[in-house]
């Protein structure tokens, strides 16, 4: 009887860890208003638009601001997916051309919509927003530099949340710093003087082409939160990480924050057992198999034991 | 009375202490790299990693001079082997390293210059430099170009998987190390070997 429970428990439990979690987005279904937003991104996701002026009667072909353009795919990719564009922007949109006074509409923040919602507690946007007026992107900048400076809400997608390859979380986060820090035009509507140069100032990186593909800029330039999934608080250069055994020596900083999240993640997506057998994060100096590493060291004092007694018995029968 | 022997020519020599010094910087910056303690490094963790990287490559070439220089000196024939007897050859080694040297009893394949190593020291030497040292030069080669590296194999990280093997490699050679070094004392004298890595002459019982 006793080996009957313990048998159905052991397939529970078995059955319970490779179970996969659910997304609080529904990435399944079609987009809820297709049709509806298909009306914005007839314009807004080319670089040329056209209609006809009243006035005239002819059909004028003009340039979009670039700005202004977004990828349909990217958005029904994103987690708004099943926004209407007037969910966020005014209903007056719907009319053309649009009403001059409507570019000073002001935006939703992340916290307008999330904030104090328990449905969204686990992404800790009150600790995210926080930890942001802490930041140089805060106390560096005024008010305009928001949530929408490094997040597009109409591409948002949340990878370290979904079952995404480190390399593609890597890629992403890194894109969201690069697109200012590496991009003379971005990088100068906060700042007046032209980006630094990322290859320059990271040169004492060894590989730092490779270091760029496989860490996150904000694992060595964040102030990392170990109970946060994404660190918000961009420390100033001068507090950035630049000694290699924080990175590369076991219980790091690293280890931490991308991988430790990135296995959590991988374990609730794929359930538990999946996830330990499919591990592609490694980390030189901080992913050491402990089994390896004590066989090795018995193995070696067994040699040096096994020499020690040579040496004792060559003494002795000398 | 002792016999000298002209075995180790000046290419060989050079070789080998260029091989004994980049295998010592190896072991030591592997294991400070293996053991990286950010609170007690060993070595400083970049400058482990840099004259790692250093020695491991000059350690690769010099293996191509290895290589070069058993194809075309005599020093090739020394690693070619007989399956026949080899067994019983080894036993006999074996047993002389575990009972016979304490008897002060002669050594059962005395070197000569058909005959630079024993069974056991050919075996020994023949998987060390022609299947450990390769798989050394291999992974490590792929850890410096990791790009190169198969991103996952059975579900596994193909990185891990190569430091896996190359500090797995690692360990069993630092074993060899140490039982080399330790067998070098069992010449003619204990230090007759060590005299011999620098004149070249082999001193038999």
């Amino acid at each position: 009887m006793h080996k009957k429970v313990l048998l159905s428990l052991i397939v529970i439990v078995f059955f319970w860890l490779s179970l996969p979690a659910t997304s609080l987005v529904d990435y399944k279904s079609e987009p809820a208003n297709l049709e509806s937003n298909k009306h914005c991104f007839d314009c807004h996701s080319n670089n040329i638009y056209q209609y006809e002026n009243e006035n005239t009667g002819k059909v004028e072909r003009k340039a979009m601001n670039p700005n202004f353009v977004y990828n349909p795919d990217d958005f029904y990719k994103g987690v708004h997916r099943h926004f209407a564009c007037t969910d966020c922007h005014s209903p007056d949109y719907e009319t053309f051309p649009h009403q001059a006074e409507l570019r000073l509409e002001e935006m939703y923040s992340c916290l307008d919509c999330h904030g104090g919602d328990p449905t969204y507690a686990q992404f800790q946007f009150e600790l995210i927003d926080d930890e942001f007026h802490k930041s140089v992107h805060s106390t560096k900048h005024d008010e305009s530099f928001n949530c929408w400076m490094c997040h597009n809400p109409h591409s948002y997608t949340n990878m370290t949340r979904s079952d995404f390859k480190i390399s593609e979380i890597v890629s992403y986060h890194n894109k969201t710093c690069v697109n200012c820090h590496d991009n003379n035009i971005h990088f100068q509507r906060i700042s007046d003087s032209l980006k630094p140069s990322l290859e320059v100032i990271h040169s004492f990186l060894p590989n730092y082409k490779l270091h760029f593909s496989a860490v996150r800029c904000i694992e060595c330039h964040t102030s990392q939160e170990d109970t946060m999934w994404v660190a918000h608080n961009i420390l100033e250069k001068e507090f950035a990480v630049k000694k290699c055994v924080e990175c590369h020596s076991s219980n790091t900083m690293l280890i931490s924050s991308l991988y430790k999240y990135q296995n959590i993640e991988a374990r609730r997506n794929r359930g538990t057992l999946n996830a330990v057998l499919i591990n592609e994060a490694y980390v030189i100096g901080a992913n050491r198999n402990i089994y390896v590493n004590y066989a090795s060291i018995a193995l070696f004092f067994l040699t040096l034991l096994g020499i020690a007694i040579h040496v004792f018995f060559r003494i002795k029968m000398k | 009375m002792t016999q000298k022997l002209y075995l180790y020519p000046i290419w060989l020599r050079i070789w080998h202490a260029i091989n004994a010094l980049m295998f010592l910087t190896l072991i030591l910056t592997g294991i400070s790299l293996q053991f990286s303690n950010p609170e007690a490094p060993l070595i400083r963790f970049d400058f482990a990693v840099t004259y790692h990287n250093i020695a491991g490559v000059i350690l690769s070439i010099n293996y191509l001079i290895f290589l070069l220089g058993n194809l075309t000196t005599g020093n090739g024939k020394f690693y070619k082997i007989r399956l026949k007897g080899l067994v019983d050859q080894i036993i006999k080694q074996i047993k002389y390293y575990m009972f016979g040297t304490f008897k002060g009893e002669h050594t059962p394949f005395p070197v000569n210059k058909e005959r630079k190593f024993n069974p056991l020291q050919k075996v020994t030497y023949i998987g060390t430099m022609y299947m450990l040292i390769p798989i050394m030069i291999i992974t490590g080669l792929a850890l410096l170009f990791p790009e190169f590296i198969i991103e996952n194999v059975l579900n596994l990280s193909g990185i891990y998987l190569t430091a896996l093997l190359h500090g797995i490699v690692g360990f069993l050679l630092l074993m060899f190390l140490a039982i080399h070094v330790y067998f070098s004392t069992m010449g003619s004298t204990p230090t007759s070997n060590f005299k011999s890595m620098i004149d070249g002459y082999h001193e038999s019982h």
